[in-house]
């Protein structure tokens, strides 16, 4: 059969990768949690992922925030029911948008500079002198990034959903002429702790999934230049795609019936 | 037994899918004695000494460090072993993250044996051993030239005092006479440590000058070894045709389309 041959090369190809890719990120947490530990390696990630992210995830929230609020006062002003903003911009922001947006805004960022900061590594054998020290480059390189990934993701999402709400206040009050007060006790009226936590939960595993793949590929990255440009794009393509399906995993986890 | 080889390699196999790259190799290097294995690019000299160094895994052979056998060692015996060698990449392999005098003093602050500010006052007496003052110390990788970061990696190379130095085309992509001061460095270095050398390196002049003996390798074999002294009278018309640099003879380019 012709055109099973290339298609089961493909497929097992995939589950190949794919079994590298567990095998990597499992050796990489496990690097995590047994000494020696850098802590300030973490750190430097910590300031690299969290603080220098703020701004473009926090220009990110407030954009999807105003547009929000705008888009479902078109919608909502059909029905007469106005006084649904808030909420909707609340849990959406909470739920989905500003762990979502937040994620692929940081996976941009981050994911693409560690896949060329560790792929520049392996192709000056930087991580072979590594090894060649004494030091086993996963747990040097790779266990401190996904440390700060982990915790520092759920951080910003929290930034964005603040500002993201205040967003949605901005348009409500100064556009659609809400009360400020009253906006404020529709917003807070629908939500429930859970909303919060699910994002947060959400925001934990983007940050885990980014450094990852961004690790992942740098670490495997061959061919100089060129190789080093591609894992970078692949970083950046694979997260995208892996924070979309996750997300969806966890909302039908947590809300799904 | 009265002297155990440093290194003993017994009939070493490495391929890369189709591509054999060694194909039996045998070669010993004793204590205090400087090998160099000579070969034309891509005959995998690289290769080799990545085997001996553990970045690679190889099929089949065996290889002894200080008689003990390293082929299949587990992850925690190898970091151990790691601490009797140096290493001096190609392109210095210097880690970019790092200021020069902590790329010096990496392996003393790892291995933990010395304290802090003892590891740095060693690192800066390894920096003006290979001529460089303490001014370097403070510049990062990315500001050297070629010839300095040769020197840094030869520092940090011997910053812990290795029982066996590797040097990878330690010459290669410097001028003739900063090639000739890395060679005597080497020589030096290695001679003050009593340490045992292996170099690979295509460069006749390089070899001549820091060998004990000379093994050529060729296809995947060791084709020739002998005294540094024996090498123009070897009889051999591989390494006749290698060291004087002819196109004709039996060593033929493999041009691939
Ligand atoms: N990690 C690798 N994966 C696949 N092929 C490799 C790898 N490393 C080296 N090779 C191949 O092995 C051969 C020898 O390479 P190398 O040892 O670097 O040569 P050199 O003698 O110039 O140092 C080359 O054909 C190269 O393509
Ligand atoms: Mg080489």
């Amino acid at each position: 059969m012709p055109i099973l041959a290339p298609i089961g090369r493909v497929f097992l190809g995939f589950l190949a990768m794919t079994g590298r890719l567990c095998q990597f990120a499992g050796a990489s947490v496990s690097h995590c949690v047994r000494p020696p530990f850098f802590p300030r390696l973490v750190t430097h990630q910590m300031i690299e992922i969290g603080y220098y992210s703020l701004p473009v995830v926090g220009l990110t929230a407030i954009f999807t925030g105003m547009v929000l609020a705008l888009q479902s006062y078109t919608g909502f002003s059909r029905f007469n029911a106005e006084s649904a903003i808030a909420a909707v911009v609340v849990l959406s922001v909470t739920r989905e948008l500003g762990p979502v947006l937040a994620g692929l805004m940081v996976a941009g960022r981050i994911g693409a500079a560690m896949a060329a900061e560790i792929g520049t590594m392996r192709v000056t054998e930087q991580i072979d002198a590594l090894t060649a020290l004494s030091t086993n480059p996963q747990k040097y390189l790779v266990a401190p990034r996904i440390l700060a990934g982990i915790m520092m993701l759920p951080l910003l999402v929290l930034v964005a959903d603040i500002i993201g709400v205040f967003g949605g206040f901005l348009i409500g009050v100064y556009k659609l002429d809400f009360n400020a007060v009253n906006y404020l006790k529709l917003t807070f009226e629908f939500l429930e702790p859970l909303d919060v936590i699910s994002g947060l939960v959400k925001a934990a595993m983007f940050g885990f999934i980014i450094t990852v793949m961004g690790c992942y590929h740098g670490y495997h990255s061959d061919g100089g230049a060129q190789g080093v440009g591609k894992a970078t794009t692949n970083a950046v393509v694979s997260s995208s795609v892996l924070i979309l399906a996750f997300n969806y995993l966890i909302t039908a986890l947590f809300f799904g019936v | 037994m009265a002297d155990t080889p440093k290194i003993k390699l017994t009939n070493v196999h490495k391929a890369f899918g189709a591509n054999q790259v060694l194909r039996g190799v045998n070669l010993e290097v004793g204590a205090g004695e400087s090998v160099v294995v000579i070969g034309g690019s891509g005959t995998g000299k690289s290769v080799m000494l990545k085997c001996i160094l553990g970045l690679l895994e190889p099929d089949a052979g065996s290889i002894q460090i200080d008689g003990q056998e390293v082929v299949g060692m587990s992850a925690g015996d190898r970091e151990a072993l790691m601490h009797k060698f140096g290493m001096l990449f190609q392109g210095a392999a210097l880690f970019d993250s790092l200021s020069v005098i902590d790329n010096v003093a990496f392996g003393l602050l790892r291995a933990g044996k010395v304290p802090r500010d003892e590891a740095y006052r060693i690192a800066d007496q390894k920096l003006r051993q290979v001529g460089l003052g303490p001014d370097v110390g403070k510049l990062w990788p990315s500001e050297l030239s070629g010839g300095m970061k040769k020197r840094v990696g030869l520092a940090r190379a011997i910053a812990t005092e290795p029982e066996i130095i590797f040097f990878d085309e330690p010459t290669t992509g410097l001028d003739p006479i900063m090639g000739d001061v890395i060679n005597d460095l080497i020589v030096e270095c290695t001679r003050d440590l009593g340490a045992s050398a292996l170099s690979i390196t295509h460069d006749m002049a390089s070899a001549r000058k820091i060998a004990h003996r000379i093994a050529m390798l060729y296809k995947g074999e060791i084709i020739w070894a002998g005294p540094v002294a024996e090498v123009d009278r070897s009889g051999n018309d591989y390494v006749e045709q290698f060291i004087h640099g002819r196109a004709e003879g039996p060593i033929q380019m493999e041009l691939k389309a």
